[in-house]
């Protein structure tokens, strides 16, 4: 993956694991680059024709099928029916809870994750090795326990006196937790490579350190900030196990849009429920489109 | 140089208490919560019936998916690195697509392929269930750690190249040797690198699965089904925190095992 190409030997804190849920965050452009590498026809090892065709049937019976049904069991009852799946109040409602606390996480996300990676690359202290490890934690953590882990801590009964289940800001921890990893292990290979020196002429020439990291750093870094929050949000909007729970899934309030689909199936209605998963499909290469255009203008214009 | 140093130290400080205030303090207090009333209680509460056959059954789907995956995720990598042909990139976005869609979603979708009313639902009325049974599963466990391998080998088959294998054609060996002999070494770390990624996605799935089972104890409950039925439906707080408590000391496991790994594999 993109961190593998990018780890210089002996930096002790290089992106350890890529227990990443989703797309990797590399910066757009790279894996064409990699694909041009071998354009050598020379073979190696190859699969055969039956080979290719057994691939290409997994492929297509695991993954290519269920898609393919869900979105015609979507359209199923024409457009009209579609839309009115997607727009009937509590749809709706669930999809503007998703959006907004998704948006929240992922602006938040955009500003520690940043943090977090700089303070691994650049600073240095005892037990850095730890806590780097402990980033890709949400990643290994399967969502359910999330839950518990929460419930533990913020649920009825809580130690700490602070009873947070079933609230919105509930959801916006949670999401917090399971994305942490996206915008740290994002950023942390670019800031290995960036180049010291410009910074360092930056001081020199008298820029403040907030200044050089404005005019210097950020824009260098804009790309897989970027990369990496449209990952963070892809997995928000996405996200059940961890807020099924501790989110309590009230009506208007913090029922998100997974937990309306499950509903709907549950409630017997699978075409409510594929057509508001097809709308989520639909946000989601939306938004990650362009991030993925804005993350290649803003590289286009570094060069 | 003062300055900087304050603000390096307080810049350190804000990281720092975030990751304690989202990831270790939560995480902390489930460990003390399930083990306050000792161990003997956490272990009475993860060896009950239905606890084992969650763990039966989560080992089951594992011992499923985990070698198809790698046998397919190894094909398909060799596809995508060693072979030319049409809709390349369309491929590449497939093996992408798990990742970004939400499990439950992933589960729908399988719902209304092999339901009884899906597109398959003929196989349902011969007696072959699919969803809400073992398979349904199976395919949802499969569909969501589909682009594991794939991703980690398919790198390091790149840069390796295929010289080694083609010198090994030269002198004879069949491509069935040259595999055993020359490709399959040399992808080792990354295969068991994703390997690892897959189990622990396997093991902790719970959108696609709870989609597509019935969570019934015994029959059709993993262990991360048996977690959301003990807190929700039995409001058995202390044995979901138990078996929630199992599943986090695995993922730290995996956690290690997976440091361990990625250095052997940076070192060759």
């Amino acid at each position: 993956m993109a961190a593998t190409a990018t780890s210089p030997a002996g930096a002790g804190t290089e992106p350890a694991s890529d227990l990443r849920d989703t797309w990797s965050p590399e910066v757009p452009g790279s894996r064409t680059a990699a694909v041009g590498g071998n354009g050598s026809r020379g073979r190696g090892v190859g699969l055969g024709g039956l080979g290719m065709g057994l691939a290409s049937l997994w492929l297509s019976l695991i993954v290519l099928l269920p898609l393919a049904a869900l979105f015609f069991s979507s359209l199923g009852g024409g457009p009209a029916a579609f839309w009115a799946a997607i727009t009937n109040r509590a749809a709706l409602g669930a999809l503007q809870v998703t959006l907004l606390v998704s948006v929240v996480v992922t602006l938040v996300n955009a500003v520690f994750g940043v943090l977090i990676a700089w303070v691994l690359v650049r600073d240095d202290f005892v037990g850095k090795a730890v806590v780097n490890a402990l980033i890709d934690l949400p990643f290994a953590l399967p969502t359910i326990v999330t839950s518990i882990v929460l419930l533990s801590l913020y649920g009825p009964a809580s130690p700490i006196h602070l009873q947070l289940n079933a609230t919105r800001p509930a959801l916006v921890i949670a999401l917090l937790f399971v994305t942490l990893p996206f915008v740290v292990r994002a950023v942390q290979p670019v800031l290995l490579e960036l180049d010291r020196e410009v910074e360092e002429a930056a001081a020199s020439l008298g820029a403040s350190s907030p200044t050089a990291f404005r005019r210097i750093i950020l824009p260098t870094l804009a790309p897989a900030v970027l990369s990496g929050a449209g990952l963070a949000f892809t997995r928000a909007i996405g996200e059940y196990g961890s807020v099924v729970l501790f989110g309590g899934g009230i009506r208007h309030k913090t029922e998100v849009a997974s937990q309306y689909i499950q509903k709907q199936i549950e409630a017997d209605s699978p075409r409510d429920a594929a057509a508001v998963s097809v709308a989520l499909l639909v946000i989601a290469f939306v938004v990650l489109a362009t991030l993925r255009f804005v993350a290649a203008r803003t590289g286009d214009s570094e060069q | 140089m003062s300055t900087s140093t304050r603000a390096r130290i307080s810049l350190r400080t804000l990281a720092l208490a975030y990751l304690l205030l989202v990831v270790l303090i939560p995480i902390s207090m489930i460990a003390y919560r399930t083990f306050e009333p000792g161990f003997g209680a956490f272990w009475a509460s993860i060896t009950t019936p239905a606890a084992i056959s969650a763990l039966q059954l989560t080992v089951l789907i594992l011992a499923i998916v985990v070698p198809l995956n790698a046998v397919f995720g190894v094909a398909l990598a060799l596809a995508l690195v060693r072979g030319h042909f049409p809709g390349k990139r369309w491929v590449h976005a497939v093996i992408d697509l798990p990742f970004a869609l939400s499990p439950v979603v992933v589960g729908v979708s399988l719902v209304l392929l092999w339901g009884a009313h899906g597109w398959f639902g003929g196989l349902d009325s011969m007696g072959i269930h699919v969803i809400y049974a073992l398979p349904g599963m199976v395919l949802a466990t499969i569909f969501v750690t589909l682009p594991f391998v794939t991703r980690e080998v398919e790198p390091v088959l790149r840069e390796i190249g295929s010289e080694q294998e083609q010198a090994a054609a030269t002198l004879g060996a069949s491509a069935g040797q040259t595999f055993r002999k020359i490709t399959l070494p040399a992808i080792r770390w990354g295969l068991t690198y994703g390997v690892v990624l897959t189990v622990a996605r396997a093991l902790g799935e719970f959108g696609a699965v709870s989609v597509v089972s019935l969570g019934f104890a015994g029959q059709t409950q993993t262990l991360t089904l048996l977690v959301n039925t003990r807190y929700s439906a039995d409001h058995n707080i202390s044995g979901a925190y138990a078996a929630a408590t199992l599943l986090m000391l695995v993922a730290l496991a995996v956690l290690a095992l997976l440091t361990v790994v990625d250095r052997k594999r940076r070192t060759l």
